[in-house]
């Protein structure tokens, strides 16, 4: 078979399998999730193919149909693929299988199991759309996709009211970034008039100043529609709601993979982005890290703290972008996907094991009953709290690097959080795996079935090597420009310390200060102590500094009163001025004419006569 | 005396109004046909009046053709009101008033 159809196939594959289950095997349970994990499973395995054939710069770095031709709108339907999108495709169809077969035993009692794996399987479609487009408007097409299916999944259980709204709210806020987005790249398609990526960045290397004034608004409307999807403040409200759904899509999608989606397509498009709206990409990212990051201290739902978590190490990526290091985020992506996932998925052994149930409070001391999840989420919190040598640490450092050398105020800010990420995660060990059993479901709590922990397992392996494993292969010359390439495994574990000592070294302090802060705070802790030091902003921490109800006051208050004119305006205006005033009108004339139909045929006769003689007279007479 | 084209239109108006009388005062349906094919004459006689006068036949042909076309049409005609003396058991037009308001 030809190498470059395998694209084509990883990217049709599971749109195959969704059509296929939602038609025909909705009632075959076992049928439709072998054909969902087969789908990405097959495609990770091509993947791995296309990449050992190939390397990670193949020679021909794009194959495409040209699909629509409408005077200068060219739209083309083509996939790329250069080290940035195979690397995201192994990313995606390597976290996306394991995660696929841990549904099968996380899903397993629930009665709409084949739908689940069918919009799962619509997910990894749009998504692989996504990584591969070659065009702004396939990349588009794409990200609407995965909106949809994020939505389909977040409201998976929609008899639960919760699960609805936050499905609504998350396509709603969604909506508002993308709308940006399609704004930008209206700009750019007008100013440069083609949407292919290779010629956009040939374009503009040619001339530099082809998007004229608007280049700065353009790329920030663009990035609008990361903001949106990669949850950045202030559009980040609707990822934490979003862990109403089924653990396995909050670990898929609202972790590994969608979220990173905004970070993918800011690197995908760095090149059109001027400094001063890298400066603002930069300043959103770190406000969103240390925002979340604090928040994350005082939640008390595991889902919750891991989905601040994601928001925060989400800010750390779109800051590295924003930092002229959109290497060092994907590196980051990268790894998080493997650690991110891995907590999730964890966390999701722990609330099947628990009945449903989510505050920490309510957990303690299940690491004897559950000792793979204990240790695969061990590690996944070290890594996330960036322990050398795991992957975690050198992805951080990359960025602490690049923020060390470009701004000041960006490190110190970058370090907190990293401090504050080791605090909030230890936290949540601390509390729901050591220390004594704090409520007596602990008691019947048991490890999960092997389909669950052995996805687990490899996770944790990726978290433990993903750092320096492939990284050379994968990134090249591209994470450390203009320095020396660190070569082989030793060189690969010190070049942090050699490269950017200062960094690396903050970033090992601040895991000592947030581990020693974790420790003496909740090591023994029968409840939060927080609340008593810190008082106020504690509360503020824990009610998420106030955005939804900031929101609920100033957004919702004022659509809700455009709503109400507007609803005033049809009800009253339309509905009953103009539709019902006019058929009332002629209603009413009706039943004042109808008197003059009498029925006399004669009459009809004697009138009809007399208008032709009326006629006559004014045409003939005169 | 000597007829001429005005001595005919004369009686074809005379005959056109007693036909349109006939249809606005009678009140038995078959004579209000009657007097209906009576206004269709009126307008032949015309017809043929100016056809004479003008030296064309054209008027002439198209008497022909209304004479052909009314015979038809009394044949409709008197099969309606067959019908409807049938169902309604009545020729009277005061009687037939069912599309009143």
């Amino acid at each position: 078979m030809h190498l470059q159809t395998l694209p084509w196939i990883i990217l049709f594959l599971p749109l195959l399998a969704a059509v296929v289950i939602t038609l025909f095997t909705q009632r075959d349970r076992k049928t439709s999730a072998t054909l969902s994990i087969s789908a990405i499973v097959i495609g990770f395995v091509l993947t791995v193919i296309f990449i050992k054939a190939n390397s990670f710069n193949p020679e021909v770095k794009e194959v495409s149909l040209n699909w629509l031709d409408i005077g200068p709108l060219q739209a083309e339907f083509g996939l790329r693929l250069d080290a940035l999108s195979l690397m995201m495709l192994l990313v995606v169809t390597g976290v996306g299988s394991a995660i696929h077969i841990y549904s099968w035993g996380y899903m397993h009692e629930d009665r709409c199991f084949s739908r689940f794996f069918a919009s799962l399987s619509l997910f990894t479609f749009s998504m692989l759309g996504i990584v591969m487009a070659n065009n702004f408007l396939q990349m588009f097409i794409s990200w609407e996709l995965v909106g949809v299916s994020s939505y389909l999944l977040i409201g998976f259980w929609y008899e639960k009211a919760s699960a609805a709204d936050a499905a609504k709210k998350a396509f709603i806020t969604n909506r508002l970034g993308d709308f940006g987005f399609m704004l930008g790249i209206l700009i750019v398609w007008a100013a440069l008039g083609s949407l292919n990526f290779g010629k956009l960045e040939a374009g503009l290397a040619d001339n530099p100043a082809a998007l004229g004034s608007l280049a700065t608004l353009g790329g920030l409307l663009v990035f609008c529609g990361a903001m949106g999807k990669s949850a950045q403040f202030p559009l980040h409200v609707w990822l934490p709601d979003a862990m109403e759904g089924p653990t396995p899509v909050s670990a898929l999608i609202h972790a590994a993979t969608m979220v990173a989606a905004g970070v993918y397509m800011l690197s995908r498009t760095f090149f059109i982005y001027t400094p001063e709206a890298l400066q603002v990409i930069a300043w959103i990212g770190g406000c969103t890290a240390l925002l979340a990051a604090l928040v994350a201290v005082q939640q008390n739902d595991i889902k919750r703290i891991l989905a601040y978590s994601t928001l925060s190490q989400l800010g750390y990526m779109v800051m590295a972008v924003g930092l002229a290091a959109p290497e060092a985020g994907m590196f980051h992506l990268t790894t998080h996907a493997f650690f991110k996932a891995l907590l999730f998925l964890g966390a999701g052994s722990v609330i099947h094991a628990m009945h449903h149930e989510q505050d920490i409070w309510r957990m303690g001391g299940l690491c004897k009953k559950m000792p793979v999840t204990y240790w695969t989420f061990m590690v996944g919190t070290m890594a996330l709290a960036g322990v050398w040598p795991l992957s975690g640490f050198f992805s951080k450092d990359a960025i602490l690097a690049a923020a060390w050398h470009h701004s000041m105020p960006l490190f110190i800010i970058g370090v907190g959080v990293a401090a504050l990420t080791t605090f909030y995660m230890f936290r949540l060990v601390f509390v729901a795996f050591l220390g004594g059993e704090r409520s007596h479901e602990v008691g019947h709590a048991h490890e999960s079935p092997w389909v669950m922990t052995w996805p687990l397992r490899i996770l944790a392996v990726f978290s433990i090597v993903g750092g320096v494993i492939g990284v050379e292969a994968l990134f090249g010359g591209m994470l450390h420009p203009g320095g020396e390439h660190p070569h082989g495994l030793a060189a690969q574990l010190v070049y942090p310390f050699k490269h950017a000592p200062v960094a690396a070294l903050s970033g090992l302090a601040a895991f000592g200060i947030g581990l020693f802060a974790a420790w003496t705070l909740y090591a023994r802790a029968k409840e939060d102590p927080l609340p008593a030091r810190i008082g106020t902003l504690s509360r503020w921490m824990r009610d998420r500094f106030y955005f939804d109800e900031l929101y609920e006051a100033t957004v919702i208050k004022v659509h809700d009163a455009t709503a109400a004119v507007v609803d005033w305006f049809d009800r009253w205006l339309i509905g009953f001025a103009a539709v019902r005033g006019s058929a009332g009108a002629t209603s009413l004339f009706g039943n004042v004419l109808r008197f003059i139909q009498s029925g006399s045929l004669q009459a009809y006769a004697f009138l009809l006569v007399l208008g032709v003689a009326v006629i006559l007279f004014f045409v003939l007479g005169r | 005396m000597n007829v001429g084209l005005e001595h005919y239109l004369v009686v074809s108006a005379v005959l056109f109004a007693l036909g349109l009388l006939g249809v606005v005062t009678r009140r038995n349906i078959l004579v209000i046909y009657m007097s209906l094919e009576l206004m269709l004459n009126a307008a032949n006689l015309a017809l043929v009046a100016f056809s004479r006068f003008n030296n064309n036949l054209d008027g002439q042909v198209m008497v022909f053709f209304i004479i052909t076309v009314a015979a038809a049409e009394v044949a409709v005609g008197l099969a309606l009101i067959v019908a409807l003396y049938r169902r309604r058991q009545t020729t009277h037009v005061e009687d037939l008033n069912l599309l009143k308001h």
